[in-house]
């Protein structure tokens, strides 16, 4: 009985349930890890932000940081202009990412291929080298420091083991989740998915293409900047890393490890590129490329579709083998 | 006015000769490009690489400049041809998105073999004493090594259009480039045709490398660092068109020159916004893309 995955995607599948239970596991099971989880889950948002545009609507965005970075950077202003309410701070944050995708995106989806590779590419470099100069608002090479926030809902502090922080940022990862998952099996997912298979027909019976692809950029740009708000929010620092070329890369790494248009493959990625990351932190940073290098030859060599893709491989055989 | 004669001819003479080592690295890019129709996100990695073959013979074997970059090319396109055949068979006629994965896959463990075995350092740039002697112009000096380079360009583009325009390797390769199918029915062997462009490209790319390593220094992360001007040279300049590249290569070094010169503080963004610019009002004309919005 094999349904067609697209009638399929609204049902709740026994693994996703397992997953987001393991997710609140680690926060009793890894009580002294904390931070590094609420990295990764961190990541995990970022990753979902660009599947959401790559891995659904075939966009190649080699730029995302940049909307990541306007989010870490905006939480940090926000914070130390004097406005300490952590959700609305990291809304605000992400309207601010969402309103740059806005700018550039009726550009950017204009375009497609080699070209658009390389504008995001060089729209990232513009904007990192802009924030080195930019002293003023960005703090530089020292980073904004400083960042303050109330408690949680007024109720839970932001504890030094950061319990609080874990929990906030798996609550933004799991709602925004929800309404990726909801975005991506409407009529509108279904149709950004027909853009990636094929834009020309999509024209042709009559789809507004840009407009469309703009909408999930938009999306996609608010998702981004809300991982980097929260980042900013649980690391109380923001630097300039949050809007460089390889953060990008980092997250393009990790979705693609995990499995492109697959959702999950962003949630799974992360963690273990990220835990892999932790094990080889004490490793010259060079050596770790020839990791991050493999990782993305073997990938696309031998396991198209990432690690769930892999998976879903195996598991069909095993039903075709019974 | 002697200022303003001496500061244009100062920019004019970096500008190109950057120019000229950013043709010499993009043009097998472009060739490789318009041919295959291969995204290569790592072929910085063949431009550092023959500069490092280069500066090493030099230093630790004392073999002659020239010998010592004809040397590294010869190695990097022989090279080139089994990290084709391994590598890039794989990528032709797959999505864009496979090529800059694997591509930069292939750049990351380029950058990290390079910091093993030279270490993490810029490589000093030790010219030889012919080319490092300075000659006077006037009211400035002026390294031989940057005129070196300047002529060394023009002899290579003449080169590179005699190879192109005149002889049956360059009709083949225009052929497939145009018509790739047709190019087939005619009887041309396009697989090997892949290889060979593929050795030649690499090689150009060790040529900008090694000619040009004091222009463009030498470090592990140099694949990463030129990677977006060498993608701006490619995606300007058009499907496999020698001539464009040559002028947008110039170009942008003059621009990037000069806009350091002028306005050092904002001058490194200036071919950036250029780059902007054109694909906002060309881009639809660039490279051909099968599913063009």
């Amino acid at each position: 009985m094999n349904h067609s995955p697209l009638l399929n995607r609204h049902r709740i599948h026994w693994a996703e349930i397992a997953y987001w239970l393991m997710a609140l596991a680690v926060f009793f099971l890894f009580p002294r890890n904390l931070s590094l989880a609420t990295a990764i889950v961190i990541m995990a948002l970022f990753a979902l932000s660009l599947d959401l545009v790559m891995g659904y609507a075939g966009v190649v965005s080699m730029g995302h940081a940049v909307f990541f970075g306007i989010g870490a950077y905006g939480a940090g202003l926000i914070s130390l202009a004097g406005h300490h309410e952590p959700i609305t701070g990291a809304i605000l944050a992400g309207l601010a990412a969402a309103s740059f995708a806005l700018m550039v995106g009726p550009v950017l989806m204009g375009l497609s291929g080699l070209p658009q590779i390389m504008v995001t590419l060089a729209l990232n470099v513009i904007l990192y080298e802009a924030g080195n100069k930019a002293i003023a608002i960005t703090g530089g090479d020292d980073g904004l420091r400083g960042i303050k926030l109330d408690p949680l809902l007024g109720l839970f502090k932001w504890t030094v083991f950061g319990q609080t922080s874990y929990l906030y940022a798996l609550g933004w990862l799991f709602v925004l989740f929800l309404v990726v998952r909801c975005l991506v099996s409407s009529p509108f997912g279904v149709s950004l998915q027909g853009l990636r298979e094929n834009t020309e027909r999509m024209r042709f019976i009559g789809t507004p293409v840009r407009r469309q692809l703009v909408v999930v950029y938009v999306v996609s740009g608010f998702i981004a900047g809300i991982a980097g708000a929260v980042s900013a929010q649980t690391v109380k620092f923001v630097g300039l890393e949050a809007l460089s070329v390889e953060k990008s890369i980092d997250a393009l790494v990790m979705l693609v490890l995990g499995g492109v248009g697959r959702l999950y493959g962003a949630l799974i990625g992360a963690p273990v590129y990220m835990l892999v990351h932790q094990v080889a932190s004490e490793w010259n940073p060079f050596h770790w490329m020839f990791v991050i290098g493999g990782l993305l030859i073997v990938v696309v060599m031998f396991a198209r579709g990432g690690m769930l893709g892999v998976a879903a491989m195996l598991a069909a055989r095993l039903r075709g083998g019974r | 006015m002697t200022d303003v004669l001496s500061a244009l001819s100062f920019i004019g003479i970096y500008g190109v000769s950057y120019g000229v080592v950013l043709f010499t690295i993009s043009i097998g890019l472009v060739v490789m490009m318009g041919l295959m129709r291969v995204v290569n996100m790592a072929h910085g990695v063949f431009a550092v690489v023959g500069g490092y073959i280069t500066v090493s013979l030099m230093n630790s074997h004392g073999v002659p400049f020239a010998l010592a970059a004809l040397i590294a090319v010869l190695a990097v396109a022989a090279g080139s041809v089994v990290v084709e055949r391994i590598f890039f068979v794989k990528l032709y006629g797959a999505p864009e998105l496979d090529h800059v994965l694997m591509t930069i896959g292939l750049m990351f463990i380029g950058m990290a073999g390079l910091n093993l075995v030279f270490g993490p350092d810029i490589v000093p740039a030790h010219l030889p004493e012919a080319l490092a002697a300075n000659v006077h112009l006037g009211e400035r000096t002026l390294q031989v090594y940057r005129i070196f380079i300047v002529v060394f360009g023009a002899v290579l583009m003449i080169a590179l259009w005699y190879v192109f325009e005149r002889t049956s390797f360059g009709a083949r390769l225009r052929a497939a480039v145009d018509n790739r199918g047709m190019a087939e029915a005619v009887g041309i062997n396009v697989r090997r045709l892949f290889s060979m462009a593929f050795a030649l490209g690499s090689g150009l790319a060790a040529v900008g490398g090694a000619v040009g390593f004091a222009v463009l220094p030498l470090e592990p992360a140099y694949a990463f660092k030129y990677l977006v001007l060498i993608l701006i040279v490619v995606s300007m300049s058009g499907i496999g068109n020698l001539r464009a590249s040559a002028w947008v290569s110039i170009a942008l070094g003059v621009i990037d020159t000069a806009g350091r010169y002028f306005h050092p503080e904002i001058g490194g963004f200036i071919i950036y916004a250029v780059l902007i610019a054109w694909m906002v009002f060309r881009g639809h004309t660039l490279l051909h893309s099968p599913s063009s919005r």
